[in-house]
Parts: C-alpha cells; structure tokens; sequence
C-alpha cells in the first residue's frame, strides 16, 4: 500500500504500545496523516486544500450540531427560532455566521481542490477512484448546502426550495408525482422543511464516511504532485508528519484569517438580505436567486431558453425546461467521466501547452462568467453571455479535452521529483540532460 | 467509445444552447434594438444614497444618543402601523436605559392579555419581557387600513434589503414629485389612487404616505434639530440596531480573535520555514 521505505510506527510510551496491540488506531492515524505517509516532497500551496476541506466538514458538523440544539424545524416558527439564536442564545450569532459563512468557504476551499484536481489531471490513472469518490463527495455537499439554506425559512430559502424541486416536475411522465413525493406535498411547507432538516443532518455523515474513502483511495498510489510524475525513491518523499502537518498549519492559519474575517466584518456579505424575510408563499422575490456557490450551474440551467423543435415542422422534441435540468446534470456528472475523457500520458499542466492554454484562457473564464451570469437576474445580456460559456463548458470537457489531449506534444518531463526541485544544479545538468521520465499509460 | 459518445453528446449541448436559444436570443435582441426592453423601474429606479453611521467599518461603535432618538422615531412614527415583533422592551437595556426606565417604557405600550377575572380577551401594559406589540390584529386588517398593502415588520428591515440602513434613509427622505420625463415616458408610472412616488422604492410607487412629513414633527429629548434628514438618519440607526443588536460586539470580538490568529498563523509560518530547513533535498543516488 505505501513505499517500501515508508517508516513503521514503533510506539515509546507504554500506554500508547498497550493501546497498540489491542487497536491499532495509533498506528493508523500514523500510517494516514503521521510519519508512515511518505508524500512527494514538492507539494505546492494547491495541496493544503485537502486538509482545508476536511477541516471545513469538522467546522461545520461541530457549528451545526450547537446550531441544532436551538433551532426549531416547524415553519411556523423556523425563521423566529433562527432569530433566537441570533438574539438570545450566548455566542449564537457567532454559531449561525461561522456556519452561514463555513457553507461558503467550504466551496471555495472545494472549487480550489478540484480545480487544482483539474490542471494537474490528478484524476489520472492510478487515482481515478480518488477522482470519482471526490465528484461524489462534491455532489453530496450540493445536497446538504442546498438543504441548509432551506431551514431558515426565509424567502430565499422558501423560493429556492421551490425551485430546485420544480427542477424534478421537469422529468417526462413520473416528473409531477415524483416532486410532490419529495417535498411530501403541493409546495415547500412543514412536512419539507422538516425533511430537508433531517437529511440537513444525516448528510454530513455520510459525507465524513465518502471522505475516509477518498482518503483510503489516495493512501493506495500516494498524493500526486506538481510535476505528475511518480515518486521514484526515497529522495523524492517526506514524511507527512511533520512536513506538511507544518505547512498545513500555516495555510489553516492563513484560511482561518481570511474566514473570520468575513465572520466578523461581513458575514451577510455573501448572503441574500430576501433570506431575512419571512418565507411567504404568496409573495414571489423580483430575482429568485441561489447561494453563489450553484450560481455557474444555475446559470447553466437558464441558458436554455428555447425548447428543441424540428425547424419548420414545429415538432417539439424536448421542452427548454428539462433540456436545462439534463444540462446542469450533465455538467457535473461530466466529472465523473475525465479520467477517460482526457487521453494525454502526461499529467501536470505545466508539461502540456495546448491543455494548459485551454485551461487557462478557456475553462476559467468560462467559469468566471457562469458565476457572474448565474448570480445576474435572468435578462439580456446576461442569459446570452451564459449560453456561450454553457456552449464553451460542454465543448471544453466533452470536445476540446479529448481532441487536444490526443493530439498535442508534451514537454519533456524532469527526470524525477528531486531533479525538478532542485532545478538542473550545476552537478546533474550534463547527466539529466536529456534523460525524460516515462509518461504514464492511460 | 467513451470518448467518441462524450464528444456526440458534448455536440448535443452545444447546438442545442446555440441554435435553439443562443440564436433566438440574438434575434429578439437585434428585433428590439437593446437588451432589455425599457421599463421605468429600469430607468428611473435610483440605488440608496449615500449616508454613513457611527457603527459603520469595523472599528464602528453604536450612537447611544442617535438609537434613542431614533427610538423615540419609531414609537411616535413608524409604530403606528409597523410591528417591531422580533424585539421586547428589554431589549432597550442595551440603549443605556436604566431598569425603572424599561419597565416604565414597557408599561406605556398596551399588549393583548386576557382579564383576570372573566379570562375575557383584554389589554394590558406590557412587561420588560414582552415584545413591541402590532399595531393590528392581523394581517386583513392592516391590508384595509393600508391602501391593500401590509406594512412589513421593521425588526430585520436594515438585513432585508440592498444597503439596508441608507435604503430607510433613503426610502424617507426620497419623496418627490414625479419626474416630467419619467410621465412623458411612462405615463403608466404615475402613482395611482393613495399611491406615493419615490425613485428609491423597487416599483416607484409606495402606498406609504411620506411618513416624515416636516422638520419637527419628533421632538428630541436631547435637544438635536428634528430636521426630516436627521429623523430618518436616526430611525435607520435605530433599525441597523434592532435587526442585529450584536453587531458592535460582533466586530468588539473579531479585533483579538484576528490578532491572536495572526501571531498564530506566523509562528506556524516560522514553524515550517524550520522543519523544511532540514529537509534539503539530498542528491539524487543513481
């Protein structure tokens, strides 16, 4: 499972060798996150997003649970009870901003782990199963986020309810029932707001037993890193412990920094002020707008406006609506699918030219504008400019990737981690000149 | 095959977006001349003027003076068909009134109680621990009283809109005749019947009657001018107050978690820059 010269846990203390022999649970958090890991050694500050997420899941299993104990999940008196703890409850504000605001920057934190994920192909073989357990992971904490904003009640929470689970009534034939079963009745009310609440904390759970597998999956190939090729012996690895449990500290303590900060100083910067209005089923908000970590997908749902129909004929063959719902589907699920989609036997980004230039100059703008569009109120020229990043989206992962991904000539690769973090040093030049490491097969 | 289907159905959804909304979309534009058709909340809709408070930034701290003025505002004023549900008379503790001053606040405010003797529906002076009562039964009858509009509650009023407090200051000082433009235009846009134009509010029109009609209508106990652009001043204050009485004590706190954080997060800094030291990359053994 680990290197060969990956280090054993030899316990010292008489407690801890007694705790040893009876459950080894020293030995696993040593052989996970202590010495016993070896990882490359030149990990950049795009890996402590891993740990950033895991600890982000803590913050908000610990914020929620304290957050449960007050709220109340009957719609007659959700919105009040919130205000309860805003008001009454010892330190409740700072429970409800670090929780509100931890939803936010847990997605940050994501967005920067896949993205990362993405220019370095990590999803490469070996680690496809890292990869899909992480799109799994991604999708489960879509679910929980959108259920929490739920439990407010306010009119962000009522409408946004509504209009995701009208995404379902979109589905031929079983659409209508089918979202009537899910909200167990006509509209968002008690008996969904009371649901929402119980999967709100179920979710969590199941997320932290994904996460043990994500990390159960990457402890079998190690961690990838910046050069994408393989650790070749001991001189490219460092124990985890105390190598990037030091740097991991450091770049907690620069998240923590930056969210406080937002806890503090802004904490409803990022939310909708409609969210502190009463739910009011009778009354619709000008812009029904989602949390602005679904604004790229919610973009993509309201880029299709028109519904497909043979020119001339008018036949209707798929209505704008579901095509939309298929579409923002899609565009998640199309995760799921990179490891085979992208044919290069180099991973990193930094070795392939055209994937990088894509990268760059394609996907993140594109995301950047599906954000910006997601967020805008459903009008010209906003809707245009989602359906040309919904079109560059689509073509960029399903098209452009695998075209490119076949046809471009990757740079030569370093020789090995240690020749790449050392540079060509006046010792190796003549030697490593030359001298490629092998690409992966995919 | 994977990649061959991946493409099909990548293809799929670019023609799709392109030629059956992207295209349409460009000719409804093109049709129409501009991108949004015009409307006059488009054109004339204004975004809250600029007003600044002292609890304002992060070092922002409340204005004891300006809460109870604006308080005296919203009893005198705006309580007359705005509930403050979420706040209770104890809560006014926190604008420097001491303890006698609360309950004697409290008990000049009549709220729904039952008559101890017949248990018959009566009214009572309220206690510390009751809440601002509504000014009525429910919501019909504030929709009769009020042009068919209910007056919202003002607890949140500062969180529940765009730049909430220079949105209320905005919204009472903001009554003016319409624009001649904005008639000649949209002629639909004149206030109708109890209806009052204001630029500030989303559709123009309120059915709100100005409720600062004149300079002096409050009179402060502290003996500032009650010029409508001060009263609305305070009550705005008064409301960022009651939608989020912990805000000062909020940024009071995030001063030393920050600098705590700070010192942490160097020493973790020096802290790898010294275990990282050791670990020079050996040369490579080939």
């Amino acid at each position: 499972m680990s290197f060969p010269w990956a280090r054993h846990y030899q316990p010292v203390n008489p407690v801890m060798r007694f705790f040893d022999e009876k459950l080894p649970l020293p030995r696993f958090v040593y052989n996970a996150v202590g010495a016993g890991y070896p990882v490359p050694r030149n990990l950049n500050y795009f890996w402590n997003f891993g740990v950033l997420a895991g600890f982000c899941l803590v913050l908000q299993i610990v914020t929620g649970v304290v957050l449960a104990m007050h709220y109340a999940s009957n719609a007659n008196v959700a919105f009040e009870s919130v205000e309860h703890i805003m008001r009454d409850v010892n330190w409740g504000w700072l429970m409800r901003y670090a929780h509100a605001n931890g939803a936010s920057f847990f997605f940050v934190v994501i967005y920067i782990h896949i993205a990362r994920g993405m220019f370095y192909s990590s999803y490469k073989a070996p680690r496809e199963m890292i990869w899909l357990i992480g799109v799994v992971i991604f999708l489960l904490l879509m679910a929980t986020a959108f259920m929490g904003y739920v439990l407010p009640w306010g009119q962000m929470s009522f409408w946004g309810a509504k209009v995701i689970t009208g995404l379902f009534s979109a589905i031929p034939l079983v659409g209508e029932p089918l979202q009537i079963w899910l909200l167990g009745g006509y509209a968002p009310d008690n008996a969904a707001l009371n649901r929402f609440f119980s999967l709100h904390f179920l979710l969590p759970f199941v997320i932290a037993g994904c996460v043990i597998l994500h990390i159960w999956a990457l402890h079998i190939p190690g961690s990838s890193n910046p050069t994408g090729i393989e650790v070749k012996d001991e001189s490219d690895t460092v124990p985890f412990h105390p190598y990037y449990t030091a740097k991991d500290g450091f770049g907690l303590g620069v998240f923590l920094l930056i969210y406080l900060a937002v806890v503090f100083f802004g904490p409803n910067m990022l939310g909708h002020p409609d969210n502190y209005i009463p739910a009011n089923p009778l009354s619709t908000p000008a812009h029904i707008v989602p949390e602005w970590y679904f604004w790229p997908f919610y973009a993509i749902l309201r880029a299709f406006t028109g519904d497909l129909t043979i020119p001339f004929l008018g036949v209707a063959l798929l209505p704008a609506k579901l095509l939309g719902v298929l579409a923002m589907f899609a565009a998640i699920l199309v995760w799921f699918f990179l490891p085979w989609l992208d044919r290069s036997p180099v991973r990193s980004g930094h070795y392939r030219p055209l994937f990088r230039k894509f990268f760059w100059f394609g996907l993140l703008p594109c995301m950047a504008l599906l954000f910006y569009c997601g967020g805008a109120p459903a009008e010209e020229p906003y809707v245009m400019l989602s359906q040309l990043a919904t079109a560059y989206y689509f073509a960029h992962f399903l098209v452009i990737l695998p075209i490119v991904s076949s046809i471009e000539k990757p740079e030569p690769l370093p020789f090995s981690i240690t020749e790449a973090v050392l540079g060509h040093g006046a010792n190796d030049k003549e030697v490593v000149k030359g001298e490629y490491a092998e690409p992966v097969a995919v | 095959m994977i990649r061959l289907a991946g493409i099909l159905i990548g293809l799929f959804f670019v023609g799709c977006v392109l030629l059956w909304s992207f295209v349409p979309g460009v000719a409804t534009v093109l049709g129409q001349g501009s991108f949004v058709e015009p409307t006059a909340e488009h054109e004339f809709h204004r975004d809250p003027k600029h007003v600044s408070f002292q609890h304002d930034g992060a070092f922002g701290t409340w204005d004891i003076g300006q809460l109870q003025r604006g308080f005296k505002v919203y009893k005198e004023v705006c309580s007359a068909c705005h509930s403050l549900k979420l706040v209770s008379f104890r809560n006014l503790a926190q604008l420097g009134y001491s303890e006698g001053q609360v309950k004697a606040e409290a008990a000049s405010w009549q709220v729904p109680g039952v008559d101890p003797v017949t248990g018959e529906a009566a009214s009572r002076p309220a206690a510390p621990t009751d809440y601002f009562p509504s000014p009525y039964p429910n919501d019909v009858a504030a929709r009769a009283a009020n042009n068919n509009a209910i007056p919202p509650d003002l607890s949140l009023i500062t969180k529940a809109r765009h730049h909430g407090p220079a949105y209320v200051y905005s919204l009472l000082t903001g009554y003016q005749p319409p624009e001649p433009e904005l008639l000649a235009e949209f002629p639909d846009a004149a206030p109708g019947e109890g209806l009052y134009h204001n630029p500030y509010f989303a559709n123009l029109n309120i059915a709100m009657a100005p409720p600062l009609a004149a300079d002096g209508q409050v009179e402060f106990d502290d003996g500032t001018v009650s010029t409508v652009d001060q009263m609305a001043k305070d009550v705005a204050a008064f409301l960022t107050w009651t939608a989020e009485p912990t805000l000062v004590k909020r940024k009071q706190t995030g001063w030393p978690v920050l600098g705590f954080l700070l010192f942490a997060t160097v020493l973790a800094w020096f802290a790898k820059r010294s275990v990282w030291a050791s670990a020079k990359p050996s040369k490579r053994h080939d």
